[in-house]
């Protein structure tokens, strides 16, 4: 009885392998798309904000405020535009050209000279929330740099007493790019292990041949079987794939080893490939199958899994959400494979929740199976 | 004609809205990820946790971490005692960031002699450390300030930050919500229906049918600048009432140009389409213009980081302007001249996407 079913499972990997390689999209989603993704990922996803437009409104023109514009001039985060009244720039922020706009007012000099309190003036277009922030924190840098300078100018220098040395661990030279790009390794798998399998169930249906399978003694877990096998190795001959083009290409240290990524990446495709079946199955059509794929696989990893946004920022709801998205857990171990090494005490835990999700993946897949047909 | 136009929307309306799960897919999760992502799309670093390596016994060390575990930054401290500690720490992920506070902390700080402290740092979040390490330094500056007996200087910032002064999160991400799950509708709906068709065999009806290949495409068009329209109409009543943003500019102009950037949208759809066999083509179609649309939007990361070559094919992608469009009518009351300096590129792109679509549609047909 049990070499029976081998023999079936194997005829059924056989079968399952044929089809597979005999779409040329397969070998389109496993090799081609995600080379795309990672090249377009790996340049244009970049949180290095340099060059920033920023007007300057030099209403005072006294050697200080010059000193000022000078400085804002010479960092490479804002590209500057002076003007020598606000009214010149300000409309600028509402069509866009102009991310904010630093005003140094008429009596700047004056007062400055009188001990007052001598205002600068930031306005940001906050419609960018985030580079509103870049600019908020730049320039009151700026204005630090430019205060300790004239304050050495006068001589009345205060040294500073009590220094913080920031260091980044893993990442010294503080690469973004060494960071987001395991990261968007794993929002390229979490698409493609999806789009692999998000169909191969609902196809048997839509042609037909589910009826055919159904009356063979093949049972729903042996179709399973049949269905993750051949998925799965092209889902890691893709993996080994693009780990190869972000180490070679990308220049980007990998400091852990082959057997953990395989661990890790393996978790990550039963999680992926079982979310795909799951939704082929529940859909048992085509046109359904691929909008649930379409909605699921992409956003979902790409804003929830931390590669981005920081879930310990998010609110607690979406916090405990988060731990249902598979991605989530790639990212993570991915780039502490690249950047730190093998720490198991972040592995393993990470891939045994791939596995729980997955198995649940796979279990409500096989509830739903069909055993035989249905008259709905 | 118009009627046969007509009768062909309402049909792929049907289609599309027909079967139950469909209706469903195609409305219930878009909104839900409206509401989801809106509320997990910040840039802020809030509710981390700082571990503290402290050798200093004086007062000064103490109040140090006190003023760093004062804010929303770090809800969590806790204390490290040894060198393996600090690195489990941080490999483990337990902490983002480790304080080194040395043994003669406060003795430096009442003698006035100069001393420092190490920050180290989770670089595998590049973007959490390095704002980590800017709220360390204000706090470690302000401190330093105090104790030199008030501010250095008399010059202060004043700082205002137009259409959005709370500098909320949900205002930038609400508007661009609406671009990225309009575009998701717009493909769900056209990039497959061809394919579809062809597969389940009601495609040779058409064929034997008097409809001319400009026809079946604007039917198909219609219906899916219909649901689209609708979807996008959820979302942003979602983000004025539900999230009560201000609504600023024209809703003719945000309409007006909609309508055009879903036709850009539709255009590649039906091409995507017509140029696929099967169905699994056609999702696979789908993802290779979703994903990098989405990318290259300005929506997650800003378009001026990116290098000149991606910033120049960014221009192609209808999505960068739109989102331009839809946070400058929604925050920024943005005037009919800006709108339509905008509007024009996705009306350029339209017209070829919906060009090459029908000259592909109709060598499909023959």
């Amino acid at each position: 009885m049990k070499s029976h079913a081998l023999i079936r499972i194997k005829a059924l990997i056989l079968k399952e392998s044929r089809q597979m390689l005999r779409d040329p999209s397969s070998i389109l989603i496993a090799f081609v798309l995600p080379a795309i993704l990672l090249v377009l990922f790996g340049y244009g996803v970049n949180m290095d904000a340099q060059n920033i437009s920023l007007g300057v409104a030099m209403e005072s023109n006294d050697p200080a405020s010059q000193r000022l514009v000078q400085t804002f001039q010479s960092t490479s985060y804002f590209d500057v535009e002076v003007a020598r009244d606000r009214r010149e720039l300000l409309g600028k922020i509402t069509s866009g050209n102009l991310r904010g706009l630093v005003i140094i007012p008429q009596d700047f000099a004056s007062r400055l000279a009188s001990k007052d309190a001598s205002p600068i003036l930031v306005i940001t277009d906050a419609s960018e929330t985030n580079t509103a922030n870049f600019v908020r924190n730049y320039s009151a840098g700026v204005l630090r740099v430019w205060q300790m300078a004239e304050a050495r100018e006068q001589g009345n220098e205060t040294s500073a007493r009590i220094s913080l040395e920031p260091r980044f661990w893993y990442n010294a030279e503080l690469e973004t790019r060494n960071a987001l790009i395991p990261g968007s390794l794993a929002i390229v798998m979490a698409i493609i292990g999806t789009l692999l399998t998000s169909l191969v169930v609902a196809r048997e249906w839509e042609r037909g041949t589910m009826e055919a399978l159904l009356s063979t003694p093949v049972s729903p877990i042996e179709m399973l079987i049949a269905k993750t096998v051949p998925y799965l190795a092209l889902g890691f001959l893709s993996l080994i794939g693009t780990v190869a083009v972000v180490i070679f290409l990308f220049e980007v240290p990998f400091r852990g080893g082959f057997p953990a990524l395989m661990l890790a990446g393996g978790a990550f495709l039963l999680s992926a490939l079982g979310q795909g079946l799951l939704i082929s199955t529940i859909t048992k059509n085509q046109f359904v199958a691929s909008q649930g794929a379409l909605i699921t696989a992409f956003l979902p990893a790409f804003l929830l899994s931390g590669f981005i946004f920081e879930i310990a920022s998010m609110p607690w709801l979406v916090r405990q959400i988060t731990r249902i998205i598979p991605a989530r857990y790639l990212v993570t171990n991915l780039k502490t494979l690249f950047l730190v090494g093998d720490v198991w005490a972040v592995l393993i835990p990470n891939v045994l929740f791939l596995l729980i999700i997955g198995a649940l993946f796979f279990i409500i897949t096989l509830r739903k199976s069909p055993r035989r047909l249905e008259s709905d | 004609m118009l009627s046969r136009l007509r009768s062909l929307i309402i049909k792929e309306l049907l289609a599309a809205l027909k079967d139950p799960k469909a209706r469903v897919v195609l409305i219930v999760p878009p909104l839900l990820q409206a509401l989801l992502f809106s509320f997990a799309i910040t840039l802020e670093a809030n509710n981390l946790t700082l571990a503290v390596h402290n050798l200093d016994g004086g007062k000064w060390g103490s109040e140090l971490v006190q003023r760093l575990s004062a804010s929303r930054t770090f809800t969590e401290v806790f204390a490290v005692e040894s060198e393996k500690q600090i690195t489990r720490a941080l490999d483990e992920q337990q902490a983002i960031a480790v304080l080194s506070i040395p043994q003669d902390f406060s003795r430096a700080i009442e003698n006035e002699t100069p001393v420092s402290v190490q920050l180290l740092l989770d670089g595998r979040k590049t973007n959490t450390a390095q704002i980590v390490a800017g709220y360390t330094l204000q706090i470690v500056a302000s401190l330093q300030e105090e104790l030199a007996g008030g501010q250095q200087g008399n010059v202060i910032l004043i700082e205002r930050n137009w259409f959005n002064p709370n500098l909320d999160y949900k205002w930038f991400t609400v508007p661009s919500l609406v671009v990225i799950l309009s575009t998701l509708i717009a493909l769900l709906v056209t990039a497959m229906s061809v394919a579809r068709e062809r597969e389940v065999g009601t495609f040779e009806q058409l064929l034997v049918s008097p409809l001319r290949p400009a026809e079946i495409l604007l039917g198909k068009a219609g219906a899916a600048l219909l649901i689209a329209m609708v979807e996008a109409t959820g979302i942003i009543l979602i983000g004025v009432y539900g999230f009560k943003i201000p609504f600023q500019g024209s809703l003719l102009l945000l309409y007006g140009s909609m309508a055009i950037f879903l036709l850009s949208i539709i255009g590649v759809g039906l091409f995507i389409s017509s140029l696929s066999t099967t169905q699994q083509q056609g999702i696979l179609g789908a993802f290779t213009f979703m994903v990098p649309a989405v990318v290259l939007s300005g929506f997650a990361t800003p378009i001026e980081n990116m290098p000149h070559w991606l910033q120049v094919i960014s221009l192609g992608n209808p999505l960068r302007w739109f989102m331009l469009i839809v946070r400058g009518i929604f925050l920024k009351g943005m005037p009919a001249t800006d709108v339509i300096s905008n509007t024009w590129p996705m009306a350029v792109i339209a017209v070829v996407t919906l060009s090459a679509a029908a000259v592909l549609f109709r060598k499909r047909m023959e």
